[in-house]
């Protein structure tokens, strides 16, 4: 049987295209038995509803994944979340995982970074460098990177309510290393619609939290064209204890919301667009996740196309990255969970994510030692190297199960979304409880069947043993917040304190006016002013958010 | 009988700066679909507003909840507040990702139980029982 043209069409172009800029991994895909892996599969025939819905790699609707080769061409970025204690224990950390072969860092802060504190702030007390590393000025940044060329690396950086912060700080920091800000590759997560449902490290109200988002996507594409200026999160959403029809419902909401403003605010949609990138939760039901992959790429490429009329292609591409589900790792027999991980990580890896991040096993214990990261590194290692599945592109398609689950997913997403809508949209959503109350009820409902037994968790509520001594786990010294405050006291001594303040009355000039607030934010990090400074500017002119649930 | 009619009323509160609230409001709705009046604080309570809200609310026990890693900082702080303001007769229970090294150390504090992920909803309904029966006098 000849080829359908159609196929033919697509090897033409997009393919040809793409192994001429980056040639694949190999000459040839194969088996142990010598034969040949085909790139990809498709269907005996190829009709109008198959190119409708499901199509070619690297083609509208993406169904199938972003890339013509999918990892054929180059493999997911493996990217561990990381960050701890101070800056120098994080940069040793960092180090160690480029050793090991990771192809991206992922920048987890302290809670004090992420909701704006510095170390010395009453409210931080307890928490500087517990869950990541503590930043308060550009001078912790630049212990952090330590030997690490910025324009060798992608950076992704946890970093929501203060994104604009710590992106000053980063491109403050490349300008010291001689990498200008045009050449910085990394993400933001900078998505603050999600933090008022589901992770809570807001700090100001979603009106003028969506002004300093469409500042930062205006600034990025202006001088930043290879950083994505946000990662529109599920994962946390997920986490929360939402369904999967939630997570990709709530996670589009928020992105329409996102585009909405940045549209409104004058910005063409095909400048930024391009820039948004996602982020979902792999959890444990191998084949729905992989479905509400294929399901979440489908409809953010429809509705970029239909409801924003975005034309070009990379901007109704939907790019993500992965991380395993935190939730479903258990504090019982602890080595169960590098199996739960290898089957959530090879969902996502089944489901085209550009970038992953495996949790470690003792994670539901404490902070992961150095050994359990690198099983979790190696775990994504033998998927991308022994298990075959990166060989051959959406292997799963054309399962009935996979595409029936896959449109169910797609329908169910939009029918919620659609609610969120005559709520009055995500803002009037969130401050009315709805979508938290939905989140709440679906984490309830999970929890119930676990306690009644309908859902069986293996070494939780059946196949248990006596424990088991637990693994040790990385404990953080509580000296570190002390000499975190006392870091932070020499450098208010020792920087230009005219200089600071200067900057800071700029900042609440450009706060109290309408101008892009990314220039006067840089030029007070330059000057090193703190991220609690910085940020107590923005708090007295927009306020902080309380949510009267 | 009659000392039953007295409503069991607790606290479930969020020291800190951790937003991660999945479990305390899964533990406020199991606690309510099993009779006990459950007010929740929200997040980011410092362990003052805490035990002014449980003074003022007038609760029995006070359940807190951390997966931040500050637990060995803020569970006793809410303990030695509660001395402060003389009303150490309230119970106080934690939970939490602590280390099992850490448990010790929050037991020896003042914390009446910690519990870690995948304890039975029934074990901790048990504690905070149990922890009213205590403040109430019931035997």
């Amino acid at each position: 049987m000849s080829k359908d043209v159609r196929i033919t069409e697509w090897e033409e172009k997009e393919l040809a295209k793409s192994i001429s800029r980056f040639p694949e991994r190999k000459d040839t895909f194969k088996n142990h038995g010598n034969e040949e892996i085909p790139r990809i599969s498709f269907p005996e025939n190829i009709d109008d509803s198959y190119v409708e819905d499901l199509g070619f790699p690297g083609r509208y609707p993406f169904t199938r994944g972003v890339q013509p080769t999918m990892y054929r061409g180059r493999l997911w970025t493996m990217r561990q979340y990381a960050g701890f204690s101070t800056a120098v224990e994080t940069n040793n950390r960092f180090r160690y995982l480029l050793d090991q072969g990771t192809t991206g860092l992922s920048i987890a802060f302290d809670l004090p970074t992420q909701i704006g504190y510095d170390s010395d702030d009453s409210m931080s007390a307890g928490e500087v460098g517990k869950v990541g590393v503590a930043i308060d000025s550009l001078a912790d940044m630049e212990v952090l990177f330590e030997g690490i060329p910025l324009d060798k690396i992608s950076t992704s950086m946890t970093i929501n309510a203060p994104a604009a912060v710590l992106l000053a700080m980063y491109i403050a920091l490349g300008e010291k290393q001689g990498v200008s800000a045009d050449k910085l590759k990394g993400t933001i997560q900078n998505d603050v619609l999600k933090e008022y449902v589901a992770r809570g490290t807001y700090i100001f109200p979603p009106k003028p939290s969506l002004r300093i988002i469409t500042d930062i996507f205006q600034y990025c594409s202006q001088n930043m064209p290879s950083f994505n200026t946000i990662s529109i999160s599920g994962y946390h959403i997920r986490e929360a204890g939402s369904t999967a029809v939630e997570e990709i419902a709530f996670t589009l909401a928020n992105a329409c919301t996102y585009v909405q403003s940045a549209i409104d605010a004058g910005l063409e949609i095909d400048t930024f667009a391009k820039r948004l990138a996602f982020f979902f939760n792999a959890s444990s039901n191998i084949l729905e996740e992989v479905a509400k992959f294929r399901a979440a790429r489908r409809l953010w490429a429809r509705i970029m196309k239909d409801k924003f009329g975005a034309k070009n292609p990379a901007s109704q591409m939907m790019r993500f990255h992965t991380q395993t589900a935190g939730n479903t790792l258990t504090a019982q027999q602890v080595d169960n969970n590098i199996v739960r991980v290898t089957i959530q990580a090879l969902s996502a890896v089944l489901g085209g994510t550009q970038s992953l991040h495996t949790n470690s096993k003792d994670e539901a214990l404490g902070l992961p030692t150095e050994d359990s990261v690198r099983t979790a590194l190696r775990t994504q290692q033998i998927i991308a190297h022994e298990s075959g599945a990166a060989d051959t592109i959406d292997p799963l398609a054309g399962s009935y199960y996979i595409e029936a689950l896959t449109d169910k997913i797609e329908k169910q997403a939009v029918e919620l979304m659609e609610e969120v809508e005559k709520e009055g949209g995500v803002v009037a959503a969130i401050e009315k409880g709805f979508i938290q109350r939905q989140i709440e009820s679906s984490a309830y409902e999970y929890q119930t069947e676990i306690e009644s037994k309908e859902r069986i968790i293996v070494g939780v509520n059946q196949f248990k043993v006596d424990e088991e001594l637990k693994p040790p786990v990385l404990k953080i010294d509580p000296a570190v917040e002390d000499n975190q405050v006392k870091g932070l006291k020499k450098l208010r001594e020792n920087r230009n304190n005219e200089k600071v303040a200067e900057t800071l009355a700029a900042l609440k000039d450009a706060a109290d006016g309408d101008g892009n607030l990314m220039p006067p934010i840089l030029a007070a990090v330059r000057e090193y002013a703190t991220l609690g400074e910085i940020c107590n500017v923005l708090r007295g002119i927009f306020g902080e958010y309380r949510y009267r649930g | 009988m009659t000392d039953k009619k007295i409503k069991n009323r607790v606290l479930v509160a969020k020291p800190g700066l951790d937003g991660h609230d999945r479990g305390a409001k899964i533990i406020a709705r199991a606690l309510r679909d099993n009779e006990f009046e459950v007010i929740y604080t929200g997040i980011r309570q410092s362990p003052e507003e805490i035990v002014a809200t449980a003074i003022q609310e007038d609760v029995a026990v006070i359940g807190l909840s951390s997966l931040s890693g500050a637990h060995l900082r803020l569970f006793p702080a809410v303990v030695e507040e509660l001395k402060k303001e003389g009303a150490q007769d309230i119970r106080v229970l934690g939970g939490g990702i602590i280390p099992e090294d850490d448990i010790e150390v929050l037991l020896n504090a003042g914390i009446e139980a910690v519990f870690t992920p995948g304890a039975p909803l029934s074990d901790i309904i048990d504690a905070f029982s149990k922890a009213c029966d205590d403040f109430y006098g019931r035997s």
